[in-house]
């Protein structure tokens, strides 16, 4: 099959020739400034390795506590899981399910279908449902808020300042650094390569 | 307007759709569809194609109103709920930001107040500006439109920080001797408010904006 040298802006709709970037370079539209596409180094290396280390520090960041509190000699952490199970039992149920889904599951599908795209790749295969999965990646992408989250836990945390000692977790720390990772691995993962393999 | 200045606008006018192509929204690739539909399949990724999002209009305007109506309770509704030897004390969203702003951590106040007011209500004005101007097939500046569109798309989810910030202030002081913090009802306001505005945004076609724009050099 051969691909069309032309591309529609998908924020605009204007036709356009498709040309051979630089490395690294971004295609913009020439009408609305939309990005059409870009170059990306060869190899998806760079996504993968990212996205390995994003799901470990995501598993850290899940598995332990992220603020520890200290009033009067009694101590209490509590980590994401807690929040969600608090909010829950206190009925709460909406708030407890839109955390849950923002912070927890929805960056967990994201990291492990990337991984479930990447890896066969590394090993030059396709996964069979390539397709579907790039689609449901697409949709779950804008309700992957781990960046807010951890904006929003350092809030809490100076609030709490006020009234007790605070002390951050580990899994703070891994909330920090899965930041950066999603972010790279997003930006070095090259969609184009996937469709051209996937579609012989 | 000189010669190639014309053949500049003649191109820029050329558009997927009036040509009859659609684009996919996973793989970009361009399908030829069927005479008069703007409906397809597209031919490398089999993804359910169309010319235009379904019915944005409708839809990003159901989703205003509801965005408005939830606007209410989220600001007027307790978020949380402070129990404490001293009473019960609860906080609304913009008596939060009061607090930070009172108790020294005005950085932080002013981070509160542009996630959690000024977003949403922002949010919800220039899109309801985008829709009418959409609606009247207005002509005006649509690069300066389709920028606000971006901006609102990219700071949306950014109104979720207050959920974040009650519900870890929930967990951490919880059953504890002396203070106890519960979450309040404008907590699910608000972040019903969010994720309809989020929807009212994915919801609503940039390419709209530019659709009158080629009407008018034909």
């Amino acid at each position: 099959m051969v691909t069309l040298p032309v591309i529609a802006c998908h924020e605009c709709d204007l036709l356009q020739r498709k040309i051979a970037l630089p490395p690294r370079g971004r295609a913009r539209c020439r009408r609305c400034r939309a990005i059409l596409y870009r170059d990306y180094p060869p190899g998806s290396d760079r996504a993968l390795a990212c996205t390995i280390a994003a799901l470990m520090l995501f598993l850290i960041a899940n598995a332990y506590p992220i603020v520890g509190l200290e009033v009067q000699g009694n101590r209490q952490t509590a980590s994401l899981y807690d929040a969600v199970r608090t909010l829950w039992v206190e009925g709460r149920e909406d708030v407890a399910l839109l955390v849950g889904f923002t912070a927890m599951l929805t960056p967990a599908i994201e990291i492990s279908l990337l991984i479930y795209l990447l890896l066969p790749l590394k090993f030059n295969r396709v996964t069979e449902n390539t397709v579907p999965i790039l689609r449901f990646l697409q949709t779950v992408r804008p309700w992957s808020m781990t960046e807010v989250f951890v904006l929003g836990v350092l809030v809490a945390f100076v609030k709490l300042e006020h009234l007790a000692r605070v002390e951050a977790g580990i899994a703070l720390w891994a909330f920090g650094g899965l930041i950066p990772l999603l972010i790279i691995a997003s930006a070095s993962f090259d969609p184009e390569e996937l469709w051209a393999k996937a579609t012989g | 307007m000189g010669e190639s200045d014309r053949l500049t606008k003649m191109a820029f006018t050329r558009t997927a759709g009036r040509l009859g192509l659609l684009s996919c929204h996973v793989c970009n690739r361009l399908t030829e569809s069927a005479p008069e539909a703007h409906e397809g399949r597209c031919s490398r990724c089999g993804s359910h194609l169309r010319s235009r999002k379904p019915d944005s209009i409708t839809r990003t305007w159901a989703l205003l109103i509801t965005g408005y109506l939830l606007f209410i309770p989220a600001n007027l509704l307790p978020i949380m709920h402070t129990n404490s030897l001293f009473g019960v004390q609860s906080d609304t969203i913009l008596s939060g930001v009061v607090y930070l702003w009172t108790s020294g951590s005005w950085y932080l106040a002013v981070i509160v107040f542009i996630a959690s007011i000024l977003i949403p209500s922002a949010k919800l004005v220039t899109l309801t500006v985008l829709v009418v101007s959409v609606q009247r097939c207005s002509t005006w500046d649509p690069l300066q439109r389709t920028n606000i569109y971006r901006v609102l798309e990219s700071v949306g989810r950014w109104s979720m920080l207050d959920i974040f910030v009650v519900a870890m202030l929930v967990a951490l002081v919880h059953l504890h001797t002396l203070t106890t913090i519960r979450a309040g009802a404008g907590a699910a306001a608000f972040g019903a408010v969010v994720v309809v505005t989020l929807l009212a945004t994915m919801a609503f076609d940039p390419r709209l904006i530019w659709d009158p724009q080629r009407a008018r050099h034909e």
